[in-house]
């Protein structure tokens, strides 16, 4: 945290539109399909990200991480509960946040620097600009070399960091970030999960500083990465515990031996299993 | 790549050479009646002599079969988006598309002559008749594939309809737009050509028939156009595998 607040001091046309992002009691119930009855995906969740904080929704899968995504996205809307971005109760939330889907959604016909420079095409900036912009950040994520290459020439790894420079290209206020590094191989997700964290910790890139949702089932990166952790319980989904991350900023990979990261990774995990045993249990006595 | 490609074309190729040989040595030794079945050496070079008649055929008959595809790419894709846009608009109208193809494309061509004549407009309307549904299917196929992923993320920046379409829907489903464009490729001439036969001032049809019809018979030149047609099927199929190629720069070569 206090790293945040001197990169706030050192640059504060960057990341003071770091808006928090809230929510109360947020459930989303799916309509059954053919006269089947309704399925409640969510049940509800409260969640809290300060304005910078970098906050992670993590669950075993198929507990409803997706939905609250799109619904914090805007691509869905909530069957209860509330939605604050900023403080702010939004009706209409698409374009509050940069949202960055699970596969990385690249699209093929575009070049890499043509997918970075899609939200800011998009928002009315000329290509020219747009392209000017992204050059030097391609060049900070080690993409120097494939700036006019196409999507399927990259490897696995390379494609989440285009995804992910496309995602903080339009310095946003909020990211959601949704299993960013899930289908990649286990060394390369390491990598990466060591790379974001470098890249967190400079001062100089874009939309770095924005608060973050981040969603995933990997124990290590929750801890690795996050303020807070929110522990789901499997579907319908709720908050089974809140554990707070107090590793100090900045982080670097090698905290990852450190006693101290692997007792909260003994923790998140603890709360993830009884969070799945309970729901069991729970969910036994209602088949009997 | 080269030995690949060698690999491609050899073998098709060597059967082809190898049919013509044996269909020469079977007229040779004089067991059909060349009249009736000329062999390949002498319907080349009795096709070739009547060049002077067989060039402006050829131009006419393309010029019908480019321009009817033309047409029936601007209105294939004037309905697919119209379709893929609208649900009211897909639900009335997409079966009744796939019905229409009950109806024998060649029965229409006198209809087609007795409301536009004999000049250059029946001819397309015809060609566009047959080339419309691949292309058109392949098009309302192609926009209802795309990415869902894609689609909401450029939701996420509030990308407009029009922009869904012009950045995502369109790019995603010119694969299959050319895929249906290739099968039109292969109607297009024989399409205008029947439309010629019921009646036309100049054109391969007209060619063929007057050829078919000539004391004596000249079954040479129907061979030779037929031919020509084979031919410049294959060529403008090969402008269109060409105009995919530039389309779509992001797919790989090989």
């Amino acid at each position: 945290m206090t790293k945040r607040t001197t990169t706030q001091a050192a640059a504060p046309d960057q990341h003071s539109r770091a808006a928090s992002l809230e929510l109360r009691g947020v459930g989303k119930r799916f309509p059954g399909l053919g006269g089947a009855a309704p399925v409640l995906a969510v049940d509800t969740v409260d969640l809290l990200a300060r304005p910078g904080e970098f906050v992670t929704l993590i669950g075993p899968s198929g507990c409803g991480k997706s939905t609250v995504f799109n619904v914090v996205a805007g691509l869905e809307e909530p069957t209860g509960g509330e939605i604050r971005i900023g403080g702010e109760p939004l009706a209409d939330r698409l374009g509050a946040s940069a949202y960055m889907p699970q596969r990385d959604a690249l699209l093929p016909w575009r070049r890499v620097i043509d997918n970075v420079t899609l939200p800011l095409e998009l928002r009315g900036m000329s290509r020219r600009e747009a392209r000017g912009r992204a050059r030097p950040l391609l060049e900070r994520f080690g993409l120097g070399d494939f700036v006019r290459a196409w999507p399927w020439q990259l490897s696995g790894g390379m494609r989440q960091r285009v995804a992910l420079l496309r995602t903080v290209i339009g310095d946003p206020a909020l990211m959601l970030l949704d299993e960013p590094f899930g289908a990649l191989d286990s060394i390369t997700r390491a990598d990466l999960q060591d790379w974001l964290l470098r890249a967190w910790a400079s001062d100089d890139v874009e939309g770095v500083g924005a608060t973050v949702l981040l969603v995933t089932h990997d124990i290590s990166e929750a801890v690795l990465l996050s303020d807070r952790v929110y522990v789901m319980t499997p579907r319908p989904g709720r908050i089974a515990a809140v554990i707070d991350i107090g590793l100090p900023r900045p982080r670097t990979p090698e905290l990852r031996a450190d006693d101290a990261f692997v007792a909260l990774e003994r923790q998140v995990r603890h709360e993830l299993q009884r969070a799945i045993t309970e729901r069991g249990e729970f969910s036994d006595q209602e088949v009997t | 790549m080269n030995t690949l490609r060698f690999r491609t074309w050899l073998p098709p190729a060597l059967v082809l050479v190898a049919a013509v040989a044996l269909w020469q040595l079977w007229v040779s030794a004089g067991h059909l009646d060349p009249q009736l079945v000329p062999g390949p050496w002498f319907v080349v070079w009795s096709t070739w002599d009547d060049q002077a008649n067989l060039w402006p055929a050829i131009g006419t008959t393309t010029e019908e079969a480019v321009l009817g595809l033309l047409a029936a790419a601007a209105a294939a894709f004037v309905i697919a988006v119209a379709i893929d846009t609208w649900v009211p608009v897909r639900r009335g109208l997409y079966p009744l598309i796939i019905a229409s193809q009950t109806i024998p494309m060649i029965a229409l061509a006198p209809l087609v002559l007795i409301w536009w004549g004999f000049g250059l407009v029946p001819k397309i309307v015809l060609v566009a008749l047959f080339s419309f549904f691949p292309v058109a299917v392949g098009l309302i196929q192609g926009l209802a594939a795309t990415d869902p992923d894609s689609l909401n993320l450029l939701r996420t920046m509030r990308a407009s309809r029009l922009a869904l379409l012009l950045r995502v829907r369109l790019p995603s489903a010119l694969p299959q737009f050319f895929t249906g464009l290739k099968i039109s490729v292969t109607y297009a001439y024989g399409a205008a050509i029947v439309a010629e036969f019921v009646g036309a001032e100049q054109g391969l049809g007209l060619y063929m028939y007057s050829a078919a019809h000539a004391a004596p018979v000249a079954t040479d030149l129907v061979f030779g156009a037929i031919v020509a047609i084979a031919l410049l099927t294959i060529a403008l199929f090969a402008v269109v595998a060409g105009l995919e190629r530039v389309a779509m720069p992001w797919k790989p070569r090989g």
